[in-house]
C-alpha cells in the first residue's frame, strides 16, 4: 500500500514535469511579450490539473496491469521462438498499443473537427465520431504492420536504412496523387502514434528478441521498431484520404 | 445528472479505448503461454486506473492544452500585437513580422524535449553502448534543438502556406544523406529519437498551435494549412541526433591521432 502511494506520487511528478516546460514557456511569454490579462484563466488551471491528474492515473493504472504483462510475454515469445506466433504478438501489440493512445485519440477528434469545418465531412456529430474512429482504427492497422515488419527486420536481419528509405520513396509518391486536404493530417499520424502506451512495449519486445537470437546486437536490432511505426501511419493514411 | 450522464460516456469510450490491448494481452497469456494471469486483482486496479485516468485527461485537454495553443497562437498573430513590434501597416504583413511566433514555437519545442523522460533513459542506453562517445547532456541537447528547430520551421510554414510535402521530402533527403555518412551505431538510436519527442503532452499543444496559427493568419485554411507541426517535431531531431553522432566520431577520431601521436613520439 505504502509502496503503491510512493509509486503513485512519483507518476504525480513525472506528469507534472512533463508539463512544467509548457507552463513555464507560456507564462513568460504571457508576462513579458504579450502582457495582456488572460481570459479564464481558472478554467485552464483547472484543466491542467485534470490533465496532471489524468495522466498520473493512467500511467500508474499502464504500469500496474499493462507494463509487467506486456513485457513478460514480449520475451517469453520471443524466447519461445515460434514466427507465427511471434508475428501475430507483434500485430495486436501494435494495433492495440495504438487504439490506446491518448494523444492520438485528441489529435484524430481535432481532425475530424477540422475537416467538418471545411465541409470535407458531413457536419453532423455522428459523421465527425465516424471520421475521427476511421482515422484511428487506420493508425492503428499501420502500427500493426509497422511492428510486424520490425520484428521481421530483427529477425532476417534486415537492413534498416534501405526499408526506411524505400518506405519514405512510398510516402512521396503517394503524396503526389492523395487529395492535398489530407496530407497534413498523415505526416502529423506519423510522429502522433509513439507516446505513452507504444513505446515501452514495443521496445520491450524489440530489445527483448535482439538480445535472444544470437549474434543481433540489442542496441543495433532493438531499436528501429519505432522508427517503423512513425512511417506506416503516413502511408495507410495517405491512402484513407484516396478511399474515403 | 447531465453531469454524471457526461462523465458516464467518457468512462464507456476510454473503458473501450483500453479493452483491445487488455484482451490482446489476457489471450496471449492463455493461448501461447498457458498461464493463468498472475495477480488478477492488481491488474482489475490497474485497468480502473488507466480508464479513469484516460478520461480525466482527455476532458482536462479540452480545458487547458487545446485552447492554450489556439490562444498563443491568436495572440501572437493579433494586428495589435504586430503593430507594437513592427512598423509598418497591417495589410503589408510579412513573415518576417511573426518573429514572435517563431521565437516561441522554438522555446516550446526545446524546453519540452529537454524534459521528457524517455529521451533521458534512452541517452544513458546509447552512452553505455557507445562507450562513453555519445554523451548523455549532449544527445538530449542534440534531440532539443532539432525539436526546436522543428516547431519553429513548422509554424513559418503555416504562415507562408509554403507546401508541407516539399519541406518534408527535403528533410528526408538530409536524412538519407546523413544515414550514408553517419557512424552505423547511431542510425536506430536517431530514427528512433524523432518519435520520442512528440510525447503526449507535447502533441496536443503543439497541434492546436498548428490549427490556431492557420485560423489566424489571413488567407491559410485550417485542414491544408495547419497540420505538419508534428511531423516537423518529428523529423528534425533526427537530423540534429545524426549530425551530433558524426561530430562526436569526428572528435573521438582527433582525439585518438593525437593519442597515437604522442605515443609515437
Amino acid at each position: 500500500m505504502k509502496d503503491s502511494l510512493r509509486a503513485l506520487a512519483r507518476d504525480a511528478v513525472n506528469s507534472l514535469r512533463d508539463l512544467t516546460p509548457i507552463i513555464v514557456v507560456i507564462g513568460v511569454f504571457q508576462a513579458f511579450v504579450i502582457r495582456q490579462p488572460v481570459d479564464g484563466l481558472l478554467s485552464l488551471v483547472g484543466g491542467a490539473l485534470l490533465v496532471v491528474a489524468g495522466l498520473t492515473f493512467f500511467i500508474f493504472g499502464l504500469r500496474l496491469a499493462l507494463f509487467p504483462v506486456g513485457e513478460g510475454l514480449a520475451h517469453s515469445l520471443a524466447r519461445k521462438g515460434s514466427v507465427f506466433w511471434l508475428i501475430s504478438f507483434a500485430f495486436v501489440l501494435g494495433f492495440g498499443t495504438t487504439v490506446a493512445e491518448p494523444a492520438l485519440i485528441a489529435v484524430a477528434g481535432e481532425a475530424a473537427a477540422v475537416a467538418a469545418d471545411a465541409e470535407v465531412i458531413a457536419r453532423t456529430p455522428e459523421a465527425i465520431d465516424d471520421y475521427a474512429f476511421g482515422l484511428r482504427m487506420t493508425v492503428a492497422l499501420a502500427v500493426g504492420v509497422a511492428i510486424v515488419v520490425g520484428v521481421l527486420r530483427i529477425i532476417a536481419n534486415w537492413s534498416l536504412p534501405i526499408l526506411i528509405i524505400s518506405g519514405y520513396t512510398l510516402v512521396v509518391l503517394l503524396t503526389a496523387i492523395a487529395p492535398p486536404e489530407i496530407i497534413g493530417i498523415a505526416y502529423d499520424s506519423g510522429g502522433v502514434t509513439t507516446s505513452t502506451v507504444t513505446v515501452p512495449l514495443v521496445t520491450a519486445l524489440g530489445v527483448g528478441l535482439a538480445s535472444s537470437l544470437k549474434g543481433r546486437n540489442p542496441m543495433l536490432d532493438g531499436f528501429g521498431l519505432i522508427a517503423f511505426a512513425s512511417l506506416t501511419p503516413i502511408l495507410f493514411v495517405l491512402i484513407y484520404g484516396m478511399v474515403v | 445528472m447531465d453531469l454524471a450522464v457526461d462523465a458516464l460516456f467518457f468512462v464507456t469510450d476510454s473503458a473501450l479505448d483500453v479493452l483491445p490491448i487488455i484482451v490482446f494481452l489476457f489471450a496471449f497469456q492463455w493461448l501461447v503461454i498457458g498461464e493463468r494471469m498472475p495477480n488478477g486483482g492488481k491488474i482489475i486496479v490497474g485497468f480502473v486506473f488507466v480508464v479513469v485516468g484516460l478520461g480525466l485527461f482527455l476532458e482536462g485537454l479540452e480545458h487547458s492544452l487545446f485552447p492554450l495553443g489556439r490562444m498563443m497562437a491568436e495572440q501572437l498573430t493579433h494586428p495589435e500585437f504586430l503593430l507594437d513590434t513592427v512598423e509598418h501597416a497591417v495589410a503589408e504583413f510579412t513573415w518576417q513580422d511573426f518573429y514572435w511566433v517563431y521565437i516561441f514555437a522554438a522555446a516550446v519545442g526545446f524546453s519540452t524535449a529537454m524534459a521528457e523522460p524517455s529521451l533521458m533513459a534512452v541517452a544513458m542506453k546509447a552512452n553505455t553502448v557507445s562507450g562513453g562517445a555519445i554523451g548523455v547532456v549532449g544527445l538530449r541537447v542534440a534531440v532539443a534543438i532539432g525539436a526546436g528547430i522543428g516547431v519553429s520551421l513548422g509554424c513559418f510554414r503555416v504562415i507562408t502556406g509554403l507546401p508541407l510535402p516539399y519541406f518534408i521530402a527535403a528533410g528526408y533527403f538530409i536524412v538519407i544523406v546523413q544515414t550514408m555518412a553517419a557512424p552505423r551505431e547511431i542510425v536506430p538510436l536517431a530514427y528512433d529519437s524523432g518519435g520520442v519527442t512528440t510525447s503526449t503532452v507535447t502533441v496536443p499543444l503543439v497541434a492546436a498551435l498548428g490549427l490556431g496559427l492557420a485560423d489566424a493568419v489571413p488567407g491559410r485554411s485550417p485542414l491544408l494549412d495547419g497540420f505538419g507541426l508534428i511531423a516537423f517535431t518529428a523529423l528534425f531531431p533526427i537530423i540534429t541526433v545524426l549530425a551530433y553522432g558524426q561530430l562526436a566520431i569526428l572528435r573521438g577520431r582527433n582525439s585518438k591521432t593525437e593519442r597515437s601521436d604522442r605515443n609515437s613520439e
